[in-house]
């Protein structure tokens, strides 16, 4: 079991499907569905309606079947502070039925891994942040999972933390485990991800190849403009300047793909005051999933 | 891989059950503190001075011991279960490792119950012996019917390990002071624990609201079965009642837990 993972996801009508030894990935704002998606997923969270498969088990009539073949990583590190670092892994492991001393052994490996084997003995409370968060990935992967969940796993890291996670899911991914993971740092889903589904309020915004996604963004530099009130008549007029390869606004926001950077900074500033309004807050955003979001959703990504 | 390897709800049970007695072994002198301060303040009040003042006859102490009993395997079991829950839940989401494991739902929380169960029982042994310690010899205490007494240890415990189940998956975390001050309080004061139910033939009324409290059959069930010279209800009856009201925790515990447990 199985030739590939299949998942079809109701959410509003959102279908995804997602192949063995892939590393996907759902990108979105806050709010935008991604953890109700992985709930779902990993039997925690009960559809009303639609289905999905994880590793060929039903999630709804099957809780116990996805269970034993996944491991979850959640949003905010949980680790049993009643246990210490190594007996957090040797019990998960136990309630998936490993004997002790193989957990033993897959327990230290993992800490090893890690370069965490000293902290063994350790009292979960004694570990960083970062470490927390590894040791979370470990317990997830002590039971061997065919899929491994990550709900946001960097939020709360500081950056070296995120960079060595990254490390770790490169390898995760290298050794040919399904990696489904929700984020919504743009860089980490380019980073990590060969495909992408970019979900905002519950819908399928868009669904592909990393690197086919990206290319899809409008060109240029994004220059948004906060105005105090609607820019009206400006927004045809900034279509007009040179460089600009393309301009829309909503409510008081305009927006203006650039292909000069910000050197046209100016010019749309004397346009729209010219038309009687007050630039309140100017903001450059480079070519990237991130402009792609803008594009798709009309707003940024946090 | 080995993941996919079936794994009985009894070995995932059993698992979950070696988690919950680690932890509480290297918790057991605050457990030790926690279940022995109350009821060993009672006992120096209401076992020890009173009766030395002359305030208290002396068969007072006789029915006041196995209501003491039942009062700290109540406390005890249901503490033991509801306040992880509070916790669980409420912030540190400590349990969902254990949501995880491939077994249904309301296994984790059996299982919970069962753990619960168990330190109500250890509660009512170590309370025990220090009652007797505390209030020196008590008249007509007999261990003639110990199978009696394990039979409500057991029952009774299960019942308040239940209910705190209900409670602890049912209250919101800021509300776990109020769990104490309108639900236990009231419970134990009126659980005729430090007076036997055939006491409240003084005020009828009383008698008869008490009867909803689970407690009074689990001090009523102790003193039929350690000190029957006092006047108790049939034991029979306070173990078909036990047996009742653990069901019905039961039943509500499971389905609170399921309703936390899967959003």
């Amino acid at each position: 079991m199985p030739a590939g993972v299949k998942e079809l996801v109701a959410l509003h009508g959102l279908d995804l499907d997602v192949g063995e030894g892939e590393f996907f990935g759902l990108l979105g704002p806050n709010g935008a569905g991604k953890t109700t998606t992985l709930g779902i997923l990993t039997t925690r969270v009960l559809a009303t309606a639609g289905q999905a498969t994880v590793a060929g088990a039903d999630v709804i009539n099957d809780p116990v079947g996805v269970r034993r073949r996944i491991g979850v990583v959640p949003q905010r590190a949980n680790p049993d502070r009643g246990l210490n670092v190594l007996e957090n892994l040797v019990f998960h492991a136990a309630y998936f039925g490993i004997p002790r001393g193989e957990a033993i052994r897959r327990g230290m490996e993992h800490l090893e891994r890690l370069g965490m084997q000293d902290k063994a003995d350790e009292k979960v409370d004694a570990l960083s942040g970062g470490q927390q968060q590894r040791l979370m990935i470990a317990r997830a992967l002590i039971h061997e999972p065919e899929v491994l969940f990550l709900d946001e796993p960097t939020v709360g890291l500081d950056p070296q933390a995120r960079l060595s996670l990254w490390e770790l899911l490169r390898e995760m991914h290298r050794q040919g485990r399904t990696i489904v993971m929700t984020t919504h740092y743009m860089q980490e889903a380019d980073e990590l991800c060969d495909r992408l589904a970019i979900i905002d309020r519950g819908k399928l915004l868009a669904l592909d190849a990393t690197a086919t996604l990206k290319a899809k963004a409008p060109g240029g530099t994004l220059i948004e403009l906060e105005l105090d009130g609607p820019p009206g008549a400006a927004l045809d007029l900034a279509r007009g300047l040179e460089h600009v390869t393309g301009a829309d606004a909503t409510d008081s926001v305009l927006r203006v793909q650039s292909a000069a950077g910000g050197r046209i900074i100016s010019a749309l500033i004397d346009t729209v005051e010219r038309n009687g309004c007050h630039v309140k807050n100017i903001s450059l955003t480079e070519p990237s999933l991130e402009t792609l979001f803008i594009s798709l959703t009309g707003r940024k990504l946090d | 891989m080995s993941s996919s390897t079936p794994v009985s709800s009894s070995t995932v049970f059993y698992a979950l059950l070696r988690r919950d007695v680690r932890v509480a072994r290297k918790e057991l002198p605050f457990f030790l503190v926690r279940t022995i301060m109350q009821p060993v303040l009672f006992l120096i009040v209401f076992g020890f001075l009173l009766p030395k003042m002359g305030f208290m006859r002396g068969g007072y102490q006789t029915a006041l011991l196995p209501g003491i009993l039942a009062v700290s395997l109540a406390l005890s079991a249901i503490q033991s279960v509801a306040l992880p829950m509070v916790q669980d839940f409420g912030w540190t989401k400590e349990i969902e490792d254990r949501l995880l494991a491939p077994v249904p739902t309301w296994v984790v929380a059996a299982e919970k119950i069962a753990a619960g169960v168990l330190q109500g029982v250890i509660a009512a042994l170590f309370v025990l012996p220090l009652a007797r310690l505390i209030m020196g010899p008590i008249p007509n205490l007999t261990f003639v019917h110990a199978g009696s007494v394990l039979v409500i240890t057991v029952l009774g415990a299960t019942a308040f390990s239940a209910l705190g189940m209900w409670l602890g998956t049912g209250i919101a975390p800021q509300q776990i002071g109020l769990m104490f001050s309108v639900i236990i309080a009231p419970m134990m004061f009126f659980g005729c624990a430090y007076y036997p139910w055939r006491g409240l033939d003084a005020v009828p009324v009383l008698k008869y609201l008490v009867l909803v409290n689970p407690l009074v059959y689990v001090a009523e069930g102790m003193r039929a079965a350690l000190t029957p010279e006092v006047p108790h209800m049939p034991f029979l009856a306070t173990v078909a009642a036990l047996l009742l009201v653990t069901a019905i925790f039961w039943q509500a515990g499971l389905r609170s837990f399921h309703k936390r447990a899967i959003g």
